[in-house]
C-alpha cells in the first residue's frame, strides 16, 4: 500500500507540475506581457521600464522558477483590470463554485443512485429502459441549452426562480440542476452496472436467503459494495463540474470562478486565467489522487496494478 | 436465525419473488429488434450529412444574408397566420432564413466534430497502441500524460486557446483534437494490452516480423472495433464542446452560423421567441443523440453482453 501511495503521489507530483508548466505557457503566448502592462499610451521607455521592473527580461526558465515560487505562496500577481490582486478574487469567488458544484454533485446523486438502482433491479423492466433513455438523451443535451430551457421555463414562463445574479440561494438552484444534469447519466449508468454485479453476487443471494428483509438486503449488502465506484467517479466527476462551471455559470452570471475566468478570458486578463487554470487543476489532482488513494485501500487489487 | 427454515428452489424462488438477475432467463428479443436502435441512428445520421453536403440546394435562402423589413418571422407551426412561406422555420433578428441558417449550420457541426475526431484519433491511437504494446515505460509516460490532460479543464483551456489564436474552424479543430484525445488512448491500450498476448501475434514476433508490421497488421484490425465506438462518442463530445464554444463568443466567429453561435444569438430573445433556441437546441441534440446511438449500436454488435 505504501509503494502504491508513493508512487501515486509522485505521478500526482509530476502532474501539478507540467500543469503549472502550460498555466505558465499560456500566459506567455497571449502576447507581450510589458506591451500589455504599460497600457497603450506607453512610450518604448515605460514598456522597457515595465519589462525590468516585473522581470520579463529574463531567461524563460527563471520567471517561470519565480512565478511558481510566488504562486505556491498563494500569490498569483495581479489582474489587468481589476484593482483586487489574482488571489483575492479566486478566493473571493471559489465559495460560490464550490457550493454550485456541492449542490450539483448532491443532486445528480439524489438522482442517479435510486435510478441506477431501480434499473437494475427490474433489469429490462420499462423502468431499466426509461432510465437508459433519459441517460442517452442527457448525454447529447448541451448543457448551456439545458440551462436555458430551465431558464425558460422555471425563471421566465412560471417565474418561480430568479434567472441571474448571485443575491441568494434561490440564484444557485437552476444553475445545481444544469451542473447536476450532466453528471446524471455516466453515474447512473455506473450504479447500474454495480449493481447488476452485486445482486448476482451469492453473498447477496445469502442475505435474502436467510430471510432479511428486501430492504436490508439491498442497502446493507447490495448498495454498499456497488456504491465504491460511484463514490471514486463522483470525486472526479466534482472536478469536472469546477471546469463545467464556466459555461453555467455564465449562462446565469453566477460569480463564481467559470464566470470570473470567461470574463478574464473575453478582456484579455491572463493573469487571472492562469491563476483559476491552475487552482481548478490542482483541485482536480488532488481529488484523483485521493479517490485513487481510497480505492487501493478499499480494493487491494488496484495497487498490483 | 431467520433463515433456518428450509426453502425448496431457493434460486427459482428468489427469481420470483426479487426478480433477482438470472443469466439464463435473460429475455432475447428478435434481431431485427435489438439493430433498431442501430438503424434508425444510422438513418437519422445520414439524412443530416446529406442535408449538410446538399445544403446551396435544399436552403431556400442564402444563410447570410439580412432584410431588415422580414425580422423575426415565426416559423408555420408557432404562428401560421404571420408565418411566410418563403420562410418555413422564420427568420432570426437580422431577417436571415433560419431554416438556410440551420442547414448551413449542420455543415460546421459535422466538419468540426469529424476532423476534432480525427485529429483526437490519431493522437490517442499512437499512444494507447504503443502504451498496450510496449507496457514498461512507455506506458508510465502515455499514463502520465493522459493524467495531466484529465486534470486540465478543457473548457477553460479552449476557450483562452481560442481567444489568443482566433476563431477560426481550424483553430476550433486543432484545439478539440488536441484536448480529447484522452479517452482513445485509454482504450486503445487496454485493447491492446488484451491482444498482444494472442498466439497470432507471437506468431508474427516469432517469424521476425517488424514492430510497425505487427502494430499496423495485426493489432490495430483486432482493436477497430473498439476505436470505432470511441470515435463516435468523441465525435459527439467534439459536436458539443464546439456548441459550447461558439454559445461562449470564443468558438466559430459570426456570421458564420453554428448552432451553439446560432443559440447564443437566439437568448436576446428568448422570452418573445422561444422556438428561436429551441430549434438549433433541437438540432445539436439530436445529432449528437445519433451519432451516440450509432456508436451503442455497433457495440452491442462486436460485444453482445455490452450493454451497460
Amino acid at each position: 500500500m505504501l509503494r502504491f501511495a508513493a508512487r501515486r503521489l509522485l505521478l500526482a507530483l509530476a502532474v501539478a507540475f507540467t500543469v503549472s508548466a502550460i498555466a505558465f505557457m499560456l500566459l506567455r503566448l497571449s502576447g507581450d506581457l510589458a506591451t500589455t502592462l504599460a497600457g497603450q499610451e506607453a512610450r518604448a521607455e515605460d514598456v522597457e521600464r515595465i519589462r525590468q521592473q516585473f522581470g520579463l527580461d529574463q531567461p524563460l526558465i527563471l520567471q517561470y522558477g519565480d512565478w511558481l515560487w510566488r504562486a505556491l505562496r498563494g500569490d498569483f500577481g495581479r489582474s489587468l483590470f481589476y484593482p483586487e490582486s489574482v488571489g483575492a478574487l479566486i478566493r473571493d469567488r471559489l465559495p460560490n463554485t464550490a457550493l454550485l458544484a456541492s449542490l450539483g454533485l448532491l443532486i445528480a446523486l439524489a438522482f442517479s443512485i435510486p435510478l441506477g438502482m431501480a434499473a437494475a433491479f427490474w433489469r429490462n423492466s420499462w423502468i431499466d429502459r426509461m432510465a437508459l433513455m433519459l441517460a442517452v438523451l442527457g448525454q447529447a443535451m448541451p448543457n448551456f441549452w439545458f440551462a436555458l430551457l430551465l431558464v425558460f421555463f422555471f425563471g421566465m414562463t412560471l417565474g418561480w426562480l430568479p434567472i441571474s445574479g448571485t443575491d441568494g440561494f434561490a440564484n444557485f438552484i437552476m444553475p445545481a440542476m444544469a451542473l447536476g444534469w450532466y453528471a446524471t447519466p455516466v453515474l447512473m449508468r455506473l450504479t447500474r452496472a454495480g449493481m447488476v454485479d452485486v445482486l448476482a453476487a451469492d453473498y447477496v443471494r445469502t442475505a435474502h436467503a436467510k430471510g432479511l428483509p428486501l430492504r436490508v438486503v439491498l442497502i446493507k449488502h447490495a448498495l454498499r459494495n456497488a456504491v465504491v465506484p460511484v463514490v471514486a467517479l463522483a470525486a472526479v466527476q466534482f472536478g469536472n463540474m469546477l471546469s463545467g462551471s464556466v459555461v453555467i455559470e455564465t449562462v446565469f452570471a453566477l460569480q463564481g470562478i467559470g464566470y470570473l475566468a470567461w470574463e478574464s478570458i473575453s478582456r484579455r486578463d491572463f493573469p487571472v486565467v492562469q491563476g483559476i487554470l491552475l487552482v481548478v487543476a490542482l483541485f482536480y489532482v488532488v481529488l484523483t489522487l485521493l479517490t485513487d488513494l481510497l480505492n487501493a485501500w478499499l480494493d487491494p487489487r488496484i495497487r498490483s496494478r | 436465525m431467520p433463515g433456518s427454515t428450509p426453502v425448496s428452489a431457493p434460486g427459482e424462488e428468489l427469481a420470483a419473488q426479487a426478480a433477482l438477475p438470472v443469466p439464463a432467463a435473460r429475455r432475447r428479443r428478435p434481431r431485427w429488434q435489438r439493430n433498431l436502435g442501430l438503424i434508425s441512428s444510422a438513418l437519422v445520421l445520414a439524412a443530416i450529412v446529406i442535408a449538410a453536403l446538399a445544403a446551396p440546394w435544399l436552403a431556400p435562402h442564402d444563410p447570410y444574408v439580412q432584410s431588415l423589413n422580414d425580422r423575426l418571422l415565426p416559423p408555420f407551426f408557432v404562428d401560421a397566420e404571420r408565418a411566410v412561406p418563403s420562410h418555413p422555420l422564420g427568420t432570426d433578428n437580422l431577417g436571415r432564413d433560419y431554416l438556410s441558417r440551420l442547414l448551413y449550420g449542420a455543415r460546421i457541426s459535422l466538419l468540426i466534430g469529424f476532423f476534432a475526431m480525427v485529429v483526437s484519433g490519431l493522437i490517442g491511437t499512437v499512444m494507447g497502441v504503443l502504451a498496450g504494446y510496449f507496457g514498461g515505460r512507455t506506458d508510465t509516460v502515455v499514463s502520465f500524460l493522459v493524467t495531466t490532460r484529465l486534470s486540465l479543464p478543457i473548457i477553460m483551456v479552449a476557450l483562452a486557446v481560442v481567444s489568443v489564436f482566433g476563431g477560426s474552424l481550424e483553430v476550433v479543430v486543432l484545439v478539440l483534437g488536441f484536448l480529447l484525445w484522452d479517452r482513445f488512448a485509454v482504450v486503445m491500450r487496454s485493447a491492446t494490452h488484451q491482444v498482444r498476448g494472442r498466439e497470432y501475434i507471437l506468431a508474427a514476433q516469432a517469424i521476425g516480423c517488424s514492430v510497425p508490421r505487427i502494430l499496423w497488421q495485426e493489432v490495430l484490425p483486432n482493436v477497430l472495433s473498439s476505436l470505432v465506438v470511441i470515435a463516435s462518442y468523441e465525435m459527439a463530445q467534439a459536436i458539443l464542446l464546439e456548441a459550447a464554444l461558439s454559445f461562449l463568443g470564443l468558438g466559430v466567429q459570426p456570421p458564420l452560423p453554428s448552432w451553439g453561435l446560432m443559440v447564443s444569438e437566439a437568448k436576446e430573445v428568448m422570452l418573445f421567441e422561444p422556438w428561436m433556441i429551441m430549434l438549433p437546441g433541437a438540432a445539436i441534440c439530436v445529432l449528437v443523440l445519433a451519432i451516440n446511438l450509432l456508436g451503442d449500436g455497433i457495440r452491442d454488435l462486436t460485444v453482445p453482453e455490452g450493454r451497460a
